[in-house]
């Protein structure tokens, strides 16, 4: 049954694991954020030859699995532009992509929650499109919608599994390839699934102080 | 080329089994332990909240190999690949499901609570009659927003070996090596998938809204 040496011996691998996790992750939200922000805007559009094949895009991309992504990246895409396909960067940018379906449409809600006037006003004040976006609506766009960002940062971070498919040597396939060499899977298992959990509960702790910080009525 | 394509809609036809399956186990899995977690009896509530945080907390794609490597040693039974699929998924997203559930009931007027007791109505035929059909409006939309999140969690099964699309994409991959059009192909059937929910979805929410004004009101 279980047992604390094999606990002991597979730990450090697993958190080497976590620590590819974590860098996927960070890369991945990074790139998430801002491919979010750049499809919220360009739906904006009022050129529809751009809005509307960004919103179908984003519709595809947030209804069909991120493994298939993963693989479609991986032997595909990348090959096909000549790229040298390296696991990290593919499950790095599959994430980023999969994800920015996502915070689009939080930066999209928070963009509609600024009120008809603010726009108004910054015609009046005669400023640009770009201008308007950059100093006026998205500075009050963005830090109301900063908690619901965060919630996808943790739904990112427990995809990360689906990158050991294109061998990227993260937690779980850490802890397969232990319990095939040793088999044993009871222990590496169990153990991903309480880093995962720690991890995850942790996060959730600081986006509900980041929220408070974000949404007090001070600012 | 015909053996590709019965190898595509045999994993297709899973996919859509699997999805079926696990959506029942998941709506039962939501259902008890959102109600569960407003429930008077405290072991009932912690026990629920435990189950939704567990599930909530770890990857879908660790909890399935879990169950099918791990769980097996500790039972001393192992559960055949479909079996654990369909279990993982449905107590996947049922755990999310479940958080939905319980704000949907919280958000039933305390009026309509009132009222039901002054009916003489117990507790069972309050939350049968009266609380759960009003909840189910709000229960629909994330629903079907976490169908498609399960639709998309089915494909992680091909990594246990299950023939779903996923799995019968790559191993046409394999004998093909036509792998954008293979992988194209895949992604645009599960799309079509996802359309289909979303569609009989919207068509449920017009059905539970039969006889409402616009403001909601009976």
């Amino acid at each position: 049954m279980w047992s604390w040496d094999v606990a002991i011996e597979v730990m450090p691998l697993l958190l080497r694991g976590l620590w590819v996790t974590l860098q996927a992750v960070f890369w991945g939200m990074l790139l998430a954020l801002v491919l979010g922000l750049a499809w919220a805007l360009l739906r904006r559009s009022p050129r529809r030859v751009i809005a509307w094949p960004v919103r179908a895009l984003v519709e595809f991309v947030r209804s069909t699995p991120l493994l298939v992504q993963l693989y479609f990246l991986y032997y595909f895409v990348l090959p096909a532009i000549g790229m040298r396909a390296e696991p990290l960067v593919t499950g790095v940018v599959a994430l980023g992509i999969h994800f920015s379906a996502y915070t689009s449409e939080v930066y999209r809600a928070g963009i509609e929650a600024v009120p008809v006037g603010q726009w108004e006003a910054s015609q009046t004040l005669n400023l640009t499109g770009w201008q308007t976006y950059r100093h006026v609506v998205l500075p009050q766009a963005i830090p109301p919608v900063v908690p619901a960002l965060g919630n996808y940062l943790i739904a990112m971070f427990k995809e990360t599994p689906l990158l050991s498919a294109i061998t990227v040597v993260e937690m779980l396939q850490r802890a397969l390839n232990f319990g095939s060499v040793h088999f044993r899977y009871l222990e590496p298992l169990t153990l991903v699934g309480a880093l995962f959990l720690i991890v995850s509960l942790l996060s959730g702790i600081l986006i509900r102080t980041v929220e408070r910080r974000f949404l007090s009525p001070a600012r | 080329m015909n053996q590709t394509l019965s190898l595509l809609l045999q994993g297709l036809w899973n996919t859509v089994l699997l999805t079926a399956a696990a959506a029942v186990v998941a709506a039962a899995c939501a259902l008890l332990a959102g109600m569960g977690r407003i429930s008077r009896d405290p072991i009932v509530r912690a026990v629920s909240a435990l189950y939704v945080e567990l599930f909530r907390g770890t990857s879908a794609l660790v909890q399935l190999f879990w169950f099918y490597f791990a769980l097996p040693i500790l039972l001393g039974v192992s559960l055949p690949a479909f079996v654990a699929g369909v279990l993982v998924l449905g107590l996947n997203i049922g755990s999310y499901g479940a958080e939905v559930v319980r704000g949907a009931i919280l958000a039933v007027p305390r009026s309509q609570h009132e009222a039901a007791s002054a009916l003489g109505f117990t507790r069972r035929q309050r939350m049968r009659y009266v609380v759960l059909p009003q909840a189910a409006r709000a229960i629909l939309p994330p629903a079907g927003n976490l169908l498609i999140e399960l639709l998309k969690a089915t494909a992680l099964v091909s990594m246990i070996t299950i023939t779903d699309l996923t799995y019968a994409a790559d191993r046409v991959r394999e004998h093909t090596m036509q792998t954008g059009l293979v992988y194209g192909v895949t992604l645009l059937l599960y799309f079509t998938l996802a359309l289909v929910i979303t569609g009989g979805v919207r068509f449920l929410e017009r059905r539970v809204s039969v006889g409402l004004r616009q403001d909601g009101v009976h």
